[in-house]
């Protein structure tokens, strides 16, 4: 089989890709080392819609984020995922600081980014009562909104499918070469072929990158924390509520999510270790610490997670897009850090062309632009909700009682394609074990069903793929 | 819409012993409304023995326990919907439910028990850093998969928090061949019974580290290790970290109260219990809707969740029958000197049997030696006992009689304390 594209990584940057480039001609494939698509910087960052006023004009930053930003109210649409435009304020606590308000403000106009203001500290207050009184000014971003990370890349994923993408899991890039006038992707399952290659390997992207070109590429894994409050503090702010950005990037946040949830973070450390992804009492402390300046009364004590993420930081903090000059149909879709999950939808369409044109590929006439997500429930009127009840009794009953997850919406999660094949697959679809018990009730029940609709025995299943199991085997066999 | 006089929500011990004690005081027409498979609640994965000493006078493991109820249930022709699994408790005490063979419906009942029970606090409450590998499982839901499952979740263990149920499981967890190496408890006592760190703990060798914590979890894919430290003012001792090796870590770190459908309804709730505040007769801020049990504080002995649960079935009952609420003045009670809090909260004297005894039932903030419990009516003591030991892992009762408050009749508040004996 020899592919017209492979696409070297399953996150939002690469299902983007996927996406769009499904939309021609043309054999694709997506290569992901994971289980699941977005598992790696996709599955843990802000979730944030960036109105596009922090970047530099000119830079591909600033442009794909407010194209990207501009197109994710019709995209949420078309591709039934979770976005709301909530909009966004940059707090300002010393009139000292001031002129970087207003720089923002005016790099903001320059990226053509729409509805910008500048409030005082009491019509910052008047519209968030919880920020706190030493805040002066705030740049206010109506554009800027929030979005299910998750949903998103799952959206991006099953719409590429539906249009004939193949996804190959638990499959690790080894190696690149060039043979017979084709990209050999040498594999931890063998050697694929493809007359292009698109790598949107995240923090990887710089060492896949430099295994095919003279011209290196550095990137750092900017590790990021976060913490994760109960819907009841959900409503404790109703904007995404920034601060002034620093040498490392936007500062800690305060938001809602689109689920209801408060997020908190992240903090910005670079680190060395490309896995890195685990929390530290410093980051969490940071993060709990900066977060109040902002924002009064945090309701801490209603964490119910807390996560790391790694950013794909490349040293001129640019997006990396486009042929390599001396690798010819290899594509990079590296550096894609912040405002990365906002320009998704620009960085799919501007590298579907590229990759389109190189091959020659013509747009294809049966292209289905639509998907339907998974059905919630909870968002139907009584009638209805009682009416896919009856339809599908699945739906009647709960497994997840947190987050009010039916065996429905977890069976659909699972016969997808691509479908869940773990719990976190499981949970980041439908949200069971996502709630304030974390999976303390339904996880066995999951497993139940997992086991059930994929024939894999209980003490194969696991967390997120690779060796984490989660049954380690039957009682007193070890007696 | 089907009109029930009084729906129960949650089939576990106090559901199960506030609808008999609801039938036996003659309401009829009720239902409860439980989520899991089967009736008994958290008692199916508790196979230990040691329930019922106070209530049978025998020693009963969990399921046994339940059995007792759910055959009086059954004798009594009490109906029940399993499976079922409450949405939503409007102010109003509509209920919005549903289940695979009813659909979504509402049922509109005059009173309400809300007998939920409760949760265990799960990792991210306790914000361990660390990896999230797979192994970390709260030890209730380790104890539900090795004892109604028969899976074992890990070989070798640590368990961070000495309540009951994390003692239970580092017993349970050695006999099904899991090696337990520690448990590890941040406060400077268990908050678990005695009784459970002798026999769980002591009888098997396996050591209790009071004052530590976990301050880092290894691991990418599952659980390859801990680092526990020594805990001096709630803050990790630098230098103090030991490194255990193990695949698992079961976390025993506190219950709280299901009162998500509590707090939709718009009940009051406590900031210290987690729960509903309640007056004498268990019935919360909203008239006609009780609670009893863990979803109103959380409990060591079921015997006394029975005992409570009833309490709320015979209220219930009561309001029904006379379809009219308690008049009069309300005394809230007051927690000084060492007194967590207590339930109920309030006590209406009009409400009291005047020949009859009000329970008041409270944990303490810390270990305490040589105290007496004293109640006071405005300043006047009206009860007082010895008690050699209190800890906040034993739930305290005081049996109060009510004449000793309707003798009081000027009085504003009641205010329960330590003194020194």
């Amino acid at each position: 089989m020899i592919y017209d594209t492979i696409i070297i990584g399953g996150g939002v940057s690469g299902t983007a890709v996927a996406r769009e480039l499904s939309r021609y001609t043309g054999k694709l494939c997506v290569v992901e080392r994971c289980e699941d698509v977005c598992c790696g910087t996709s599955k843990a960052n802000s979730a944030i819609v960036h109105a596009g006023f922090d970047a530099k004009p000119g830079s591909l930053m600033a442009k794909l984020n407010v194209a990207g930003s501009k197109t994710m109210a019709a995209l949420s649409r078309e591709l039934d995922f979770p976005y709301r435009q909530i909009g966004s304020l940059v707090l300002c606590w010393d009139e000292a600081q001031r002129p970087q308000l207003e720089h923002l403000y005016r790099q903001g106009l320059e990226n053509g980014v729409e509805g910008l203001e500048i409030l005082s500290g009491d019509q910052v207050r008047a519209m968030e009562p919880h920020v706190t009184q030493n805040c002066v000014a705030a740049l206010w971003a109506p554009s800027a909104g929030i979005v299910c990370p998750f949903g998103m890349t799952f959206a991006l994923a099953e719409n590429a499918a539906r249009n004939g993408a193949e996804f190959r899991f638990d499959t690790t890039v080894t190696g690149l070469a060039r043979a017979d006038g084709l990209w050999q992707v040498q594999t931890d399952r063998g050697i694929l072929q493809a007359r292009t290659v698109v790598n949107a390997a995240g923090v990887y992207a710089a060492r896949l990158h430099n295994l095919v070109s003279s011209h290196p590429l550095h990137i750092t894994p900017r590790k990021g924390e976060y913490c994760l409050l109960d819907k009841q503090a959900g409503s404790h702010v109703s904007h995404t509520i920034f601060q002034l950005p620093g040498k490392l990037g936007k500062g800690v946040l305060v938001t809602p999510t689109v689920h209801g949830n408060l997020l908190l973070g992240p903090t910005a450390t670079d680190i060395e270790d490309f896995e890195g992804v685990n929390t530290t009492a410093q980051g969490l402390e940071a993060v709990l610490r900066t977060a109040a300046l902002s924002v009064d009364n945090l309701p801490t004590r209603q964490i119910i997670t807390s996560f790391a993420g790694l950013r794909a930081h490349e040293d001129g903090h640019e997006f990396v897009l486009g042929e390599v000059s001396d690798a010819p149909g290899f594509f990079d879709c590296a550096g894609i850090e912040s405002p990365g999950l906002s320009s998704a939808p620009a960085i799919g369409i501007l590298l579907a062309e590229q990759v389109a044109a190189k091959l020659g590929l013509s747009r294809r006439a049966d292209f289905v632009p639509t998907r339907k997500g998974i059905v919630n429930p909870a968002a139907l009127s009584f009638k209805a909700r009682q009416a896919l009840v009856r339809d599908n009794p699945a739906y009647g009953q709960i497994i997840c009682r947190c987050e009010s997850v039916t065996e429905g919406e977890i069976l659909d999660a699972i016969r997808r394609t691509p479908g869940a094949r773990s719990l976190d697959g499981v949970k980041r679809r439908t949200r069971a074990g996502m709630g304030r018990c974390q999976g303390g009730f339904c996880a066995p029940r999951v497993l139940e069903l997992l086991s059930r609709e994929l024939g894999v025995p209980m003490d194969q299943l696991t967390k997120a793929g690779g060796g984490s199991r989660l049954i380690a085997g039957t009682n007193k066999d070890s007696v | 819409m089907q009109n029930y006089d009084l729906v129960i929500i949650g089939g576990g011990p106090a559901g199960l012993a506030a609808a008999v004690a609801a039938r036996n005081a003659g309401i009829e027409n009720l239902l409860i409304l439980e989520r899991d498979r089967e009736l008994g609640g958290i008692l199916n994965q508790c196979i230990h023995n040691g329930f019922g000493l106070h209530t049978f006078r025998e020693e009963l493991t969990g399921p046994e326990y339940a059995g007792r109820f759910i055959e009086q249930v059954q004798t009594l022709g009490i109906p029940y919907k399993l499976n079922t699994m409450v949405l939503d408790l409007a102010a109003d005490k509509t209920i919005t439910a549903m289940s695979r063979e009813d659909g979504l419906f509402r049922l509109q009942p005059k009173a309400v028990i809300l007998a939920m029970g409760c949760r265990e606090r799960p990792r991210g409450a306790l914000n361990i850093p660390g990896y999230r590998p797979a192994g970390i499982y709260t030890a209730g839901t380790a104890q539900r998969l090795v004892n109604m499952e028969g899976f074992l979740p890990g070989r070798k263990v640590v368990i961070l928090g000495s309540g009951d149920i994390g003692l239970i499981m580092a017993r349970r967890m050695t006999l099904e061949g899991a090696q337990v190496q520690v448990v590890a408890e941040l406060m400077p006592y268990s908050g678990g019974l005695k009784r459970n760190i002798v026999q769980c703990l002591d009888d098997f060798g396996i050591p209790l580290k009071l004052s530590h914590t976990v301050v880092d979890i290894q691991g990418r894919e599952r659980v390859e290790g801990i680092t526990l430290a020594r805990v001096e003012n709630g803050k990790p001792v630098p230098g103090t970290e030991e490194h255990y090796d193990c695949d698992t870590l079961l976390l025993s770190c506190g219950l709280i109260p299901e009162n998500e459908l509590s707090r939709a309804a718009g009940v009051a709730i406590s900031p210290v219990t987690n729960g509903p505040t309640v007056n004498e007769s268990l019935e919360t801020s909203i008239p006609g809707v009780f609670a009893a049990g863990n979803v109103l504080h959380v409990h060591d002995l079921v015997d006394y969740v029975s005992e409570e649960a009833a309490a709320a079935g015979r209220h219930a009952a009561a309001l029904i029958r006379t379809g009219q609420q308690v008049s009069g003045r309300t005394l809230p009670i007051r927690c000084r000197d060492g007194v967590r809090y207590t339930v109920p909260t309030s006590i209406r004297p009009e409400a009291l049997d005047p020949d009859g005894t009000v329970t008041l039932r409270f944990r303490v903030d810390g270990v305490y030696r040589d105290k007496r419990i004293v109640v006071l009516a405005g300043s006047q003591p009206i009860f007082s006992r010895k008690r050699p030991v209190l800890a906040p892992g034993e739930m305290e009762t005081v049996q109060l009689k009510s004449r000793l408050i309707l003798d009081c009749p000027d009085v504003g508040e009641l205010t329960v304390k330590l003194e020194d004996a």
